[in-house]
């Protein structure tokens, strides 16, 4: 048995998989340990250097993609799992795995890759900026974000944002990473605790507002915003405090619409314009009777 | 009047329309710009209020004064709601300040018809002009069009948005007449016609190869559609929207269940529509546009409305007994596309999977479909469903939802959960 030691990372992963692999060490003969569950008791952290190393075998692209999303999730068995995909795929024989989604192993690696999917989308979603100030030098406005992501997902989730605020400079800050952007360049540090982040932007009230105002009292579908908006993110938005009073102030405004008596019908007014559109639905009418 | 008010005013104004989408936009972002901005990829919902819709767009009027008066409306002309409107410099600033904040994925804009359509779009467009061009926007723009619009005027709204729909709100020419007298169903169908081609042009020009770059156009359009308003039956609502679909090539039609306004018409039943009913004509729009489905497998001649309490897949197949069971292991994709519980993405996962196994019922467990609804339309390497089950009457009971005490509320009934996850993944 070989116990290998990595870092909690996609990349420390797949080099040590790759040397596994060359040494054709199969999965049942690793335990995996990524230093967040203690020190293993025994073990070496190599392959013994016994066989000759092959070359790598390669695979498909699909499987990279899929193993660095994995790796993003927290659960403890996620490099096994792979490692166990990965030489099934190449040693194993069975280069048709990706296509079978009813295999067992398959199946939990791409529910990790859909819980980190959920949460990347989530954070695209989520995250709020609140203006700072702006840079004296460059006049570029300054954004910081808090987030609390479930899974160590700053890296994957990035990539969208520098791509869309281009034109201000921002900063996303988590409890274990944060990244920012200064119109050049792209760089992540440590995670912070929450009170680095402002807690309140000038424009949170006119969005409040307008979250409000969009709100239709007449159709009350509880369940189906918290399916999509879990209670855990509303501590982080600035409109999530509304909800409460909106649902409870939703029948009575309902009420007050049914009791409206209605309105009647005012006459047409003189206006050129309506009277060439009613002149040509009357000739519409009219020849297609 | 100041801005906080007008967004009020506004936002209120335009909550009547459900389409909120962000996605299907050409993939566009700000890399080597100096401003903000991307599109392309699924859409984002960046909140969602308690009726369980998405905010994705900031969805306002530029003004709610309108000299049409459709009864359905509260913005119409004879609703005595309080006016306002925004200047396009300050819906400008709204976009962005709110857009630089992640609050949004851009601006849906709408307005009440002032003076005449062209003057109307003239002002709208000027709006989408100036994030575009002068703040270099590039976030999503969905612009509301009129019909009766100069095609001119349709054409550069298309330039700056990544969405335009005209709305055709009630599905025949008799309600429109009565319930919306400025609106005409010819008409809107034929603004529709030339927004097709135009995406079509564009789409042609750009896919040819070695052709200079054509400016941008927008990628698609949508419309939506008033259910509970009139008398129309689903059969007619659903008709309609399949030649929007064929005959337009439109991305979307929503449904939009009536609902109580603040203002109510005299010629507008009091009694809202239950909201399932909106749900069983989106689940049912879905069997049109990816199941393969026919309007008239859907609905018939003795029954023109949508059964509320089971969804339309499962009605179908309580009617088309014959048809069933299908072999998981060998039917046509066609066949698989029918079975109740059996969605787009588990049908093709099935088929990519038994070209290397014999699937059993332990394989279809782990798609983690429903075998309440699977298990009597379905064969299996180790099932085949007891014909006492297929043929009983008793099958359609099986999937009846339990007796329940009737409720005192006025949106009865709601909905399950499930409901809302199968419309989402497209699912049925």
């Amino acid at each position: 048995m070989t116990t290998i030691i990595i870092q909690p990372i996609f990349e420390s992963w797949r080099d040590a998989a790759r040397d596994l692999l060359r040494h054709r060490v199969p999965p049942e003969e690793v335990l995996w340990s990524d230093g967040t569950q203690g020190k293993p008791l025994f073990g070496s952290d190599r392959p013994e250097e016994s066989a000759t190393p092959g070359p790598a075998p390669r695979v498909p692209p699909a499987f990279l993609d899929m193993a660095r999303t994995a790796a993003a999730h927290q659960d403890p068995r996620r490099w096994a799992f792979l490692y166990r995909v990965l030489w099934r795929l190449t040693h194993g024989g069975e280069k048709h795995l990706l296509l079978l989604a009813t295999d067992p192993d398959l199946r939990q690696v791409r529910q990790w890759c859909k819980t980190i999917g959920r949460d990347i989308h989530k954070m695209h979603a989520f995250v709020r900026f609140r203006l700072v100030g702006t840079d004296e030098a460059t006049g570029r406005e300054q954004f910081v974000a808090w987030f609390e992501p479930e899974h160590r997902i700053v890296r994957l989730a990035s990539s969208f944002f520098e791509k869309r605020f281009v034109g201000m400079d921002w900063s996303i800050l988590t409890p274990y990473e944060c990244v920012h952007w200064d119109g050049a360049s792209l760089f992540f540090t440590p995670g912070v605790s929450r009170e680095s982040a402002p807690d309140s932007d000038a424009l949170d009230d006119l969005w409040r507002t307008y979250y409000a105002n969009i709100f239709n009292p007449a159709r009350l579908k509880i369940q189906a915003m918290q399916s999509e908006m879990p209670k855990k993110y509303w501590k982080n938005l600035p409109e999530a405090s509304l909800i409460a009073g909106l649902i409870s102030d939703s029948r009575k405004r309902v009420q007050a619409m049914l009791e409206t008596a209605a309105r009647p019908v005012k006459p047409v007014p003189k206006n050129a314009y309506l009277e060439s559109l009613h002149k040509m639905n009357e000739e519409a009418a009219d020849s297609s009777d | 009047m100041e801005l906080n008010r007008k967004l009020e005013i506004l936002a209120d104004a335009a909550k009547y329309d459900a389409s909120c989408a962000s996605s299907a936009a050409a993939k566009k972002d700000s890399r080597g710009s100096t401003g903000v901005g991307s599109t392309g990829g699924a859409g984002i919902c960046h909140s969602y209020t308690p009726d369980g819709r998405c905010v994705s767009l900031l969805k306002v009027l530029l003004t709610n004064t309108c000299i049409y008066d459709c009864h359905y409306c509260i913005n119409r002309r004879s609703s005595n709601v309080q006016r306002a409107r925004f200047t396009p410099e300050e819906v400008v600033q709204l976009t962005l300040d709110f857009y630089k904040r992640n609050y949004i994925e851009g601006l849906f804009l709408s307005s009440g018809i002032i003076r005449s359509a062209d003057h109307t779009m003239e002002l709208v467009i000027e709006v989408a002009r100036k994030l575009r061009v002068e703040h270099r926007f590039r976030g999503y723009i969905h612009l509301k069009t009129i019909p009766e619009a100069s095609p001119a005027l349709i054409e550069l709204a298309g330039r700056y948005a990544d969405r335009i729909s005209i709305n055709i709100e009630l599905p025949s020419e008799k309600s429109l007449l009565t319930l919306a007298p400025e609106k005409n169903l010819a008409r809107t169908q034929e603004a529709m016609g030339h927004i097709r081609n135009k995406i079509d042009e564009r789409y042609a020009e750009k896919t040819k190869s070695g052709a200079p770059k054509p400016p941008p156009f927008a990628t698609g359009q949508s419309t939506q559609m008033i259910v509970g308003a009139d008398d129309s039956t689903d059969s007619v609502i659903l008709r309609r929207a399949d030649t929007l679909y064929t005959g337009y090539k439109l991305r979307r039609v929503y449904y939009s269940g009536f609902s109580p306004i603040p203002e109510p018409s005299s010629l507008l039943p009091i009694q809202a529509p239950p909201l399932v009913r909106e749900h069983r004509l989106y689940q049912a729009d879905w069997l049109l546009r990816f199941y393969g489905f026919q309007v008239d497998e859907i609905t018939t001649d003795s029954a023109p409305n949508l059964d509320l309490a089971l969804d339309p897949k499962l009605s179908w197949a309580l009617r088309n007994r014959d048809l069933f069971p299908v072999d998981v292991n060998k039917a046509p994709r066609e066949s698989l596309l029918r079975i109740p519980g059996l969605g787009v993405r588990n049908t093709d996962r099935i088929i990519q999977a038994r070209r290397f196994t014999r699937l059993r019922l332990a394989d279809l467990i782990l798609l983690r479909l429903s075998m309440k609804k699977l298990l009597p339309f379905i064969i299996a390497a180790d099932h085949t469903p007891t014909l006492l089950g297929l043929d009983g009457d008793a099958l359609r009971s099986r999937f009846l939802p339990p007796p329940k005490q009737m409720e005192l509320d006025f949106d009865t009934p709601k909905p399950a959960p499930e409901d809302f996850k199968s419309v989402l993944s497209g699912e049925i």
